[in-house]
C-alpha cells in the first residue's frame, strides 16, 4: 500500500488544526506541519506508517517542540511546553474552514495568500510552490513566513471571508500548470473541499467552472505549447465526465436563484461545453450570461469578451458595436477587434490589428498565435491581389 | 503576481538629474551607493519579491552566424551603439504600481554629494503564462 502525494497533502490541515488546538500558535504549527510534511515523503517512499495521521501529527508536535525550546531557549531559557501533549479538543470542520479564512486574509496580498493557502490548506512544499511560480526558493520562503507575520499581527481574530477565498482559488486555478505541480487541478481540489464545508452556490458555481474549464485543457494547447482558440479545439479530446460533474453543478446551484459571478461564468462554461460542434453554439444564451455577468462584474474584460459573444450571435458588425464601448486600454482588445473586422471582410484592417495585438500580446504563447494570425490574413491577401 | 526586468543603462537612457560620472565620486559616495544596492536587493529578498540581479560588463561584442562550416562571426563594439545595458533585476511583485514603486526607489541610489542620482530605469513585464480562463 502506498499514499500518493494528495492523500498525504489532505492530512495537513487537520494535523495543523491539532497542533492548534493543543497550544501552538499558528506560525510556528505552520512550519512543524511543513517540516513533518518534508520528513514523511522521505521517510514513507519504502513503507507506509500503519496510521500516517498519527505519525504526522506525533513529528509535526515535536518538530513544534523544538522550535519552540530553541525559541525560548534564547530568551529565558524555560520550557513552556512539555513532551506530553496538553489535551486539546479534536478539530472540527470549522477549524478547516477558519484555515481557509486565515490564509485569505484580507491584509495579504493576493500573492501572499495564494501562497499562504497552497502550504496551510494545500500541503504543498515551499519548494513546490517556488517551482510552480518560477521564483527561487529563498524567496517564497520569504513570502510564506511575511504572511504568517502579517496574519498573526493583524489578529487571527478578523479572517478574510468566503470571497477572499474563492478569489485565492481561483488565481491559483488561472496559474494552470506549471513544474511538477498541476496548479489547476489542486484548486479543483481546495474548491471541493471548501464547498464541502460551506453551503453557498457561488462557491458551487466557482467549482463549476474550474471542471469545465478543466475539462477542455488537453485540448486547449498543442504538444509545441501553441494555444488551439476554443472554435478550432478538437472536441472528442473534451473530458466528457468533467464536464457532465460542472454541468450539474452549475445548474443545482443557479437552481437556487441566488446567482452570482462565478454561477455565471459557469453558466457560459457549460453552453460552450453543450456544443457538440462549434456551430451549435448557442451564442444567444451566452450574450444573456454575459449580460447577468456584468450585474455582477461591470469589468472592461467580461465587457470585451461580451463583445466576441454579440459578434455571434448577431454578427461582426453588431459586435464591433459592443466593442466600441469596451476600454481602449483593455488587454487582447486589439485581438478581438482584429477578429471582427476580419469576420466582417475588412481583411486590411484586421491584418493590422492582428499585428498590433501581437505586440501588445500579454504572454508568449498569445504573442505567436496573434503573429500567425497575422502572417495567415498577409498570405490571403498576397494571392489575391 | 507578475515579473519584472528592471534596467540600467551605461547609456542610451536619458541623462539623469545628478549626472556626475561614478569614478569622479568620492570612495565614501561610491561605498554608500554600493551599500544602497546590495541593501536594496536584501530588502526584496526579505519582501519575497526577489528574483535575481546581475551587473554587466561593457564590454560586449556582436556575434552572427557565417553560412555553414565556418567560424560565426564576431565584430564590434560599434561605437554607434546608443543603448548599453549595465545590468539588471528580476522582481516578481503583485502589481505594476508596485514594479514602478520599487524602480523609483532603486532610482533613487545615491551619488555624487550623496544625493540621488535621479537614474532613469527601464521596466519591462515578462511576457508570462497564458491564464486558464479565457472565455
Amino acid at each position: 500500500m502506498t499514499l500518493d502525494d494528495v492523500e498525504l497533502r489532505q492530512l495537513v490541515p487537520h494535523v495543523l488544526n491539532v497542533l492548534v488546538r493543543r497550544g501552538a500558535d499558528f506560525a510556528t504549527a505552520e512550519d512543524a506541519v511543513q517540516e513533518a510534511l518534508i520528513r514523511a515523503l522521505s521517510a514513507w517512499e519504502g513503507e507506509l506508517p500503519s496510521d500516517p495521521a498519527g505519525w504526522i501529527i506525533t513529528v509535526a508536535w515535536r518538530a513544534f517542540l523544538d522550535m519552540t525550546r530553541s525559541d525560548t531557549t534564547r530568551r529565558d531559557r524555560e520550557g513552556r511546553f512539555d513532551t506530553e501533549p496538553p489535551a486539546g479538543a479534536a478539530p472540527s470542520a470549522d477549524d478547516t474552514l477558519r484555515l481557509y479564512f486565515l490564509c485569505a486574509h484580507p491584509d495579504l496580498t493576493s500573492s501572499s495568500a495564494v501562497a499562504l493557502t497552497l502550504r496551510a490548506v494545500g500541503g504543498l512544499t515551499t519548494r513546490q510552490i517556488a517551482q510552480a511560480y518560477l521564483v527561487p526558493e529563498s524567496t517564497m520562503a520569504q513570502r510564506i513566513s511575511r504572511a504568517k507575520r502579517t496574519v498573526s499581527r493583524a489578529g487571527v481574530d478578523r479572517p478574510g471571508d468566503v470571497r477572499t477565498v474563492m478569489r485565492v482559488l481561483y488565481l491559483v486555478f488561472n496559474e494552470g500548470y506549471s513544474g511538477d505541480v498541476d496548479l489547476a487541478a489542486e484548486a479543483i481540489r481546495l474548491t471541493r473541499q471548501l464547498a464541502a464545508l460551506v453551503d453557498n452556490p457561488e462557491v458551487d458555481g466557482l467549482l463549476a467552472l474550474m471542471l469545465l474549464h478543466h475539462a477542455r485543457s488537453r485540448s486547449r494547447t498543442r504538444p509545441d505549447g501553441s494555444i488551439v482558440p476554443l472554435a478550432d479545439q478538437d472536441r472528442s479530446q473534451w473530458d466528457t465526465g468533467l464536464i457532465a460533474e460542472g454541468v450539474d453543478i452549475a445548474q443545482a446551484a443557479l437552481a437556487r436563484d441566488q446567482h452570482g459571478e462565478y454561477q455565471a461564468q459557469a453558466a457560459i462554461a457549460a453552453l460552450h461545453a453543450d456544443a457538440p460542434r462549434v456551430e451549435e453554439t448557442d451564442w444567444v444564451q451566452i450574450v444573456e450570461w454575459y449580460d447577468e455577468l456584468l450585474r455582477f462584474a461591470d469589468t472592461p474584460i467580461v465587457r470585451l469578451n461580451r463583445a466576441v459573444a454579440v459578434g455571434e450571435a448577431d454578427g461582426a458588425l453588431a459586435g464591433l458595436a459592443a466593442l466600441a464601448e469596451v476600454d481602449e486600454h483593455v488587454p487582447r482588445r486589439e485581438a478581438v477587434s482584429a477578429y471582427l473586422h476580419e469576420k466582417n471582410g475588412d481583411l486590411e484592417l484586421a491584418v493590422r490589428l492582428y499585428a498590433d495585438a501581437a505586440r501588445k500580446a500579454p504572454n508568449l504563447s498569445e504573442r505567436d498565435h496573434q503573429t500567425r494570425q497575422a502572417a495567415r490574413l498577409n498570405q490571403l491577401l498576397r494571392h489575391q491581389r | 503576481m507578475a515579473k519584472y526586468l528592471l534596467l540600467k543603462h551605461y547609456r542610451g537612457a536619458p541623462a539623469p538629474g545628478n549626472d556626475v560620472p561614478m569614478d569622479q565620486w568620492t570612495p565614501d559616495e561610491v561605498e554608500a551607493h554600493i551599500r544602497f544596492m546590495s541593501d536594496f536587493a536584501a530588502r526584496l529578498e526579505s519582501s519575497g519579491e526577489f528574483i535575481d540581479g546581475q551587473a554587466l560588463s561593457p564590454d560586449g561584442v556582436w556575434v552572427r552566424y557565417d553560412g555553414d562550416g565556418r567560424p560565426p562571426v564576431t565584430d564590434g563594439p560599434f561605437a554607434e551603439t546608443k543603448d548599453l545595458i549595465a545590468g539588471w533585476m528580476v522582481i516578481d511583485v503583485d502589481s505594476y504600481e508596485r514594479a514602478i514603486e520599487l524602480a523609483g526607489e532603486l532610482s533613487a541610489a545615491p551619488g555624487a554629494g550623496g544625493e540621488p542620482i535621479h537614474e532613469w530605469l527601464e521596466v519591462r513585464p515578462f511576457l508570462a503564462t497564458p491564464p486558464t480562463v479565457t472565455q
